[in-house]
């Protein structure tokens, strides 16, 4: 007990401390071991990712600023299988007060001027996201499921997503919209119609 | 205008009810083709850079590996101190110091403890995070903490002036470390936050931003660490816990003497620790050693102490429970609801008011259209399941603090001055203070002594 173990690997006799000290190492690698080999034997062991269900997300505008990022990973993602291609797009233009219909900067929901208008046919325009402008605010994703078809939602760019081990925008997200995927399966696009 | 934007408000209100496209995808004559959205979705860096976990976990094992043999072999405080700030580097601005050991701890928890349900699978580069610096403490002892830890060598780095705390404040404040464990793998295991990674301190720096609260914090720990080296090491951290528990098992160990030669006793390593973990030689009467006799009394009064001591830090922990499950979101939102649902914005107290400051998750959980018996229900079965979870706690605590108890009536005779394993960080200041070193090309068998 009282002999600084100095000489432990060769004195013949252990003594008790050399001992346990043994015995728990050996107990302590193969728990380690074990935990390790329990954990991995499962089917997928591959990363994850942090994504939003575009169902629950209620477009509170928390993405843009919760973020790590200066700017944040979010991007607004234009599902075009899904929009009606209005002229008269309540994710681009500001209803309330609104007078004159022009794409005049003031008249324009997004605040950063990330979405793009383009004119296709007849009365058709189509809508597109300019992602290194796009802040993330949610304003055109709440103005298009407001009134439209939901065509525009918000999704966590895996290109910018530093991948935090805990996601500060999903400890504020007020609809606890953003979980885990595996990362091979990192984006969470509506297919048909909203929920 | 208004009008337009009336009638196009009441034709879409059937389309709201039935939730359907409210707008069709028109039929483009001109053969416009519209563009896949599937196709423009960034690229996930993982994928980017297919071979970053096993970076990932070869710089680690890299690491750890040198670091083991700059302090137990070479035995130089140089070279702990440059792996030290290349880990900073890398680990931390590079790396920006995710996922780290120390975290990872709650992802264990999580997979085992609930995640498994929610379809959570632990990656192997986290699983590698957590089991690797444990498995090296059991051969090497800390040496994650000197040389690899990125948390720790910010601190390290702005040591100044460090005091010396009395062992009883050490040993007490120490203790938040295993409350803080506990509480972190309880509310990682039933999957309600990361509380480690939520509250890390130094993260913020690494990625150059973060919550006023983090920042804050690191800054606190970082100002009061020019005095007393390393806070969150000693008295915070929870991955030390577990490194703590090994380290008496270790089959190497830091000693402040090389190991194959004898302590003179000539105290100048005294004050170079500046973590208290070096203890000094047993002075008795004359210099002979005291140790208590444990004789079937001291047994039973143990066995006593421990298991009391935990009966009732559990029965309390059960107690606990309900408060303690306010810190899961769903529980949190259910009870902001059940306000918001009970009493009107004008009836509100003070405090009633603070809480409605979050209204905003109340506007958001109507908008959700979740009954609100089922969040009820829901945030009710979490708090059930927290009452056993802070139960164990308790147990957890009590354990902790009997065995701490008992561990102050043991005293082994020490001859020599000798390192306290379990708080010993490897940072291997004391080794520069050691006269007894192998003879220096000069032909002294005294280092030069600085300070």
């Amino acid at each position: 007990m009282s002999q600084p173990d100095k000489t432990k690997t060769s004195s013949p006799p252990p003594s008790r401390r050399e001992f346990l000290s043994v015995t728990v190492r050996g107990v302590g690698l193969v728990a380690l071991g074990g935990v390790l080999g329990t954990l991995m034997a499962q089917p997928a062991r591959g990363e994850t990712a942090w994504q939003i269900d575009t169902t629950k997300c209620a477009q509170c505008g928390k993405c843009a600023t919760e973020c790590v990022l200066p700017i944040s990973a979010v991007k607004c993602t234009h599902v075009f299988h899904l929009c009606g291609y209005c002229n008269w797009c309540t994710g681009y233009f500001v209803v309330e007060g609104h007078t004159q219909k022009n794409t005049g900067a003031e008249n324009q929901v997004c605040p950063t001027s990330a979405l793009i208008r383009t004119f296709i046919e007849d009365m058709y325009y189509e809508y597109t996201v300019k992602p290194d402008l796009c802040i993330g605010c949610g304003k055109c994703v709440a103005g298009c499921h407001k009134y439209g078809n939901g065509s525009l939602v918000l999704q966590i760019d895996q290109s910018r997503c530093v991948r935090c081990n805990s996601c500060s925008i999903a400890v504020k997200c007020p609809a606890q919209a953003i979980s885990r995927r595996p990362i091979e399966d990192a984006y969470l696009l509506p297919t048909k119609t909203r929920a | 205008m208004r009008r337009f934007l009336f009638l196009v408000f009441v034709l879409l209100m059937p389309a709201m009810v039935w939730a359907e496209e409210r707008f069709p995808l028109p039929d483009f004559t001109g053969g416009h083709v519209i563009p896949d959205e599937t196709k423009l979705l960034p690229v996930p860096r993982a994928e980017m850079w297919g071979y970053r976990g096993w970076v990932d976990i070869a710089a680690l094992a890299v690491a750890l590996s040198l670091s083991a043999w700059l302090v137990l072999k070479k035995r130089s405080r140089r070279g702990v101190f440059l792996l030290m700030i290349a880990s900073l580097i890398y680990f931390g601005f590079w790396r920006k110091g995710c996922v780290c050991p120390i975290g990872s701890i709650q992802n264990v928890a999580y997979a085992i403890g609930g995640g498994g349900h929610c379809g959570y699978v632990l990656s192997w580069v986290v699983a590698a995070y957590f089991v690797l610096p444990l498995a090296f403490t059991l051969f090497f002892g800390r040496v994650f903490c000197s040389g690899v830890c990125p948390l720790g060598a910010i601190q390290d780095a702005v040591i100044w002036k460090p005091i010396q705390l009395p062992r009883w404040v050490d040993e007490g404040v120490g203790l938040f470390a295993y409350a803080y464990l506990g509480v972190a793998v309880l509310l990682a295991a039933k999957g309600s936050r990361f509380a480690i990674c939520q509250f890390d301190p130094f993260v913020g720096f690494f990625r150059m931003s973060g919550p006023v609260h983090m920042i804050f914090l690191g800054s606190v720990i970082l100002a009061m660490g020019m005095f007393v080296g390393r806070i969150y090491c000693r008295f915070i951290c929870p991955y030390s816990v577990l490194m703590r528990l090994l380290t008496p098992f270790a089959w190497w160990r830091v000693t402040i003497t090389p190991p194959e030669k004898a302590c003179v006793n000539c105290r100048l390593c005294e004050q170079s620790c500046p973590f208290g973990a070096i203890r000094l030689p047993t002075q008795g009467e004359g210099g002979r050693a005291r140790i208590e006799r444990r004789d079937r009394v001291w047994w039973l009064v143990s066995v006593l102490l421990v298991v009391a001591l935990s009966l009732l830090l559990a029965w309390l922990g059960y107690g606990l429970g309900p408060q303690m499950a306010r810190l899961d979101p769903t529980v949190r939102l259910a009870s902001v609801v059940q306000l918001a649902e009970s009493v009107s914005p004008e009836k509100r107290t003070e405090q009633q008011q603070q809480i409605a400051l979050m209204d905003e998750y109340v506007k958001v959980f109507r908008e959700s259209g979740q009954p609100v018996a089922e969040l009820y229900a829901q945030a009710a079965a979490i708090q059930k399941r927290f009452a056993s979870g802070t139960a164990w706690f308790g147990v957890w605590m009590g354990l902790v603090i009997s065995l701490k108890l008992l561990g102050t009536t043991i005293r082994r005779k020490r001859v020599d001055y000798t390192v306290a394993s379990a708080s010993c960080l490897s940072c291997a200041r004391c080794y520069k203070l050691c006269v007894v070193e192998e003879p220096l090309p000069g032909g002294t068998a005294i280092r030069e002594v600085r300070t």
